[in-house]
């Protein structure tokens, strides 16, 4: 079968960028992509925009993106799954290429939320969950993920303790990526001292909105060994769903649809959870990455506070190094956006360009990214050659 | 009759809108399918086991047990006046879930995973629509308050 690989990413600085229109932090990744490939725009056959559109003014923002980055008449579309927009614009690239239908394919990841007035914003992310049954309770994005990890503690003795040590950690690596919002460490101490949003969840325990875009180019096998010799491919993909309603989940202590992603991908790249030296994982909130170490089969289930406790998902720590470019915590996270970065920092650990935070030996990584709460989920395989 | 439901409505249209008017008359309203007798909490129209979209109401006691909660310290636009609240989910004894405040029985510090609760219908009466909601109550509680006279 033949194989669907990446040639070139690129990364924008992620923040409050009243600096620039979403077209403006578009083109930036772009360019540095194109650049990173070595190949000029007109290899190119189509785009793939992945954005939540809610947050921007400009309406059907695929469309000015486009023409900013000069690719008219070129195809392109938009892609939405909320929180994992960026990961189904890559599985979409995957399946147009695969198809036949297009060669080399750009997905970029662009989101402006800053466009809005917090108070927008918070109208706007407190409709994240079932509106008709649970909006009308004032329900909040951290609310459902505390609920979460309220949950998760009650079963498996995870202690807030442990929800800190992942921003803790994530703090660590963000504060030596210079594309994060936050570059600046921080201490167990200074977490737990954090203003509370939603218990048992404080300031530390969520990530920020952000302005930012990333972009990577996919080509089939044949155009990637034509145009680089450091693709990525691109081997496992999986996706899968779980209710809308939190009411209706099976359990509260990870999240079914990454379960499923994870297993389809596992299968089709043919390895195992042992196999992934690096991950970037979907981690919003604190207890999000703590969930994503078991749905991901990196430990035991309930084992995921013990995980980070123990250090085992930093680098050299004896497990999967995850989230090592500071994660959603650290960099921020422009929610369209979030997918294509990852796959970005996924790609460049393959490649062992990451400086002082390259995981040794990293020849097969590994992208999990999650809409909503968990509504949708993508998990993607790569591997060098 | 639907927008009556929640300190602020999203969805004011929807086919099982006559729940906001039992709740405002006290009763906690599933529904059941016609066709293959499939209950649900929250109520929905269309039947997801046999698709039938022909559905009856029917009252829940209102008894379950605390699934998972959290207390909201940051709110989102309208619920300003409200916070802090904690947010309960509830798996009912006769089946489905539902997410509501703790009421004025059942302070934060109370509320634990597993201890068995009663959810009561309620009325806001700090503002002069018709506004109506459930909390979740130590059991044994019942909707005390008749409605404002302006509502009754």
């Amino acid at each position: 079968m033949s194989r669907v690989g990446v040639i070139g990413v690129g990364h924008g600085r992620f923040g409050r960028r009243s600096d620039a229109t979403v077209q403006e932090l578009a083109f930036e990744a772009f360019r540095a992509a194109l650049q990173d490939a070595g190949i000029e725009r007109k290899e190119l056959d189509a785009s793939i925009i992945a954005a939540v559109p809610e947050y921007h003014k400009q309406r059907s923002v695929a469309g000015v993106v486009q023409e900013y980055l000069n690719l008219n008449p070129l195809p392109t579309w938009l892609t939405e799954a909320a929180c994992a927009a960026g990961s189904a614009a890559v599985r979409t690239a995957w399946m147009a290429i695969k198809s036949g239908l297009h060669q080399v394919v750009a997905v970029i990841g662009c989101q402006k939320m800053t466009e809005l007035a917090t108070a927008d914003i918070l109208a706007l992310m407190g409709r994240v969950g079932e509106v008709q049954w649970e909006s009308v309770f004032g329900t909040t994005f951290p609310g459902y993920y505390a609920m979460f990890a309220t949950r998760h503690m009650h079963d498996y003795g995870t202690t807030h303790d442990q929800l800190l040590q992942v921003a803790v950690k994530n703090h660590h690596y963000g504060a030596q990526n210079p594309n994060a919002l936050f570059q600046k460490e921080v201490t167990l101490e200074k977490a737990r001292e954090g203003e509370p949003v939603a218990s048992p969840f404080c300031v530390y325990d969520c990530c920020a909105n952000a302005d930012g875009a990333a972009c990577v180019i996919l080509a089939s096998e044949d155009r990637a060994r034509a145009l680089s010799k450091k693709t990525v491919w691109l081997d496992g993909l999986g996706c899968a769903t779980a209710s809308m309603s939190v009411l209706r989940r099976p359990h509260l202590t990870g999240l079914p649809s990454a379960v499923g992603a994870v297993q389809q991908a596992y299968r089709m790249a043919g390895v195992t959870a042992k196999d992934i030296k690096v991950a970037d994982v979907h981690d919003c909130f604190t207890i999000a990455e703590i969930m994503a170490y078991e749905d991901l089969g990196f430990c035991e289930k309930g084992q995921g506070g013990r995980y980070i406790e123990e250090k085992r998902s930093y680098i050299g720590g004896g497990g999967v190094a995850i989230n090592v470019d500071g994660g959603l915590k650290a960099k921020g996270h422009p929610i369209g956006t979030t997918g294509v970065s990852m796959t970005y920092e996924v790609v460049k650990q393959l490649r062992g360009e990451c400086g002082p935070r390259q995981v040794p030996d990293a020849d097969i990584g590994l992208t999990h990214n999650v809409g909503g709460i968990g509504q949708y989920c993508f998990v993607h395989v790569y591997k060098r050659d | 009759m639907f927008s009556w439901f929640g300190r602020v409505s999203f969805v004011p249209y929807t086919k099982v809108q006559d729940f906001a008017v039992h709740l405002k008359a006290g009763r906690m309203m599933g529904s059941r399918c016609q066709q293959c007798g499939h209950k649900t909490f929250p109520p929905r129209a269309d039947c997801p086991q046999c698709l039938s979209g022909d559905f009856e109401f029917v009252e829940y006691s209102g008894q379950g047990t605390i699934w998972t909660h959290t207390q909201i310290a940051t709110a989102p636009t309208g619920f300003d006046r409200d916070v802090p609240y904690t947010c309960v989910v509830v798996e009912l004894d006769e089946g489905g879930r539902l997410l509501a405040w703790s009421g004025e029985t059942l302070p934060q510090q109370k509320v634990k995973i597993g201890m068995k609760v009663q959810v009561v219908p309620r009325i806001f009466e700090d503002t002069p629509d018709i506004r109506v909601y459930y909390t979740v109550e130590q059991p044994g509680t019942t909707w005390g308050k008749s409605p404002p006279p302006h509502l009754g």
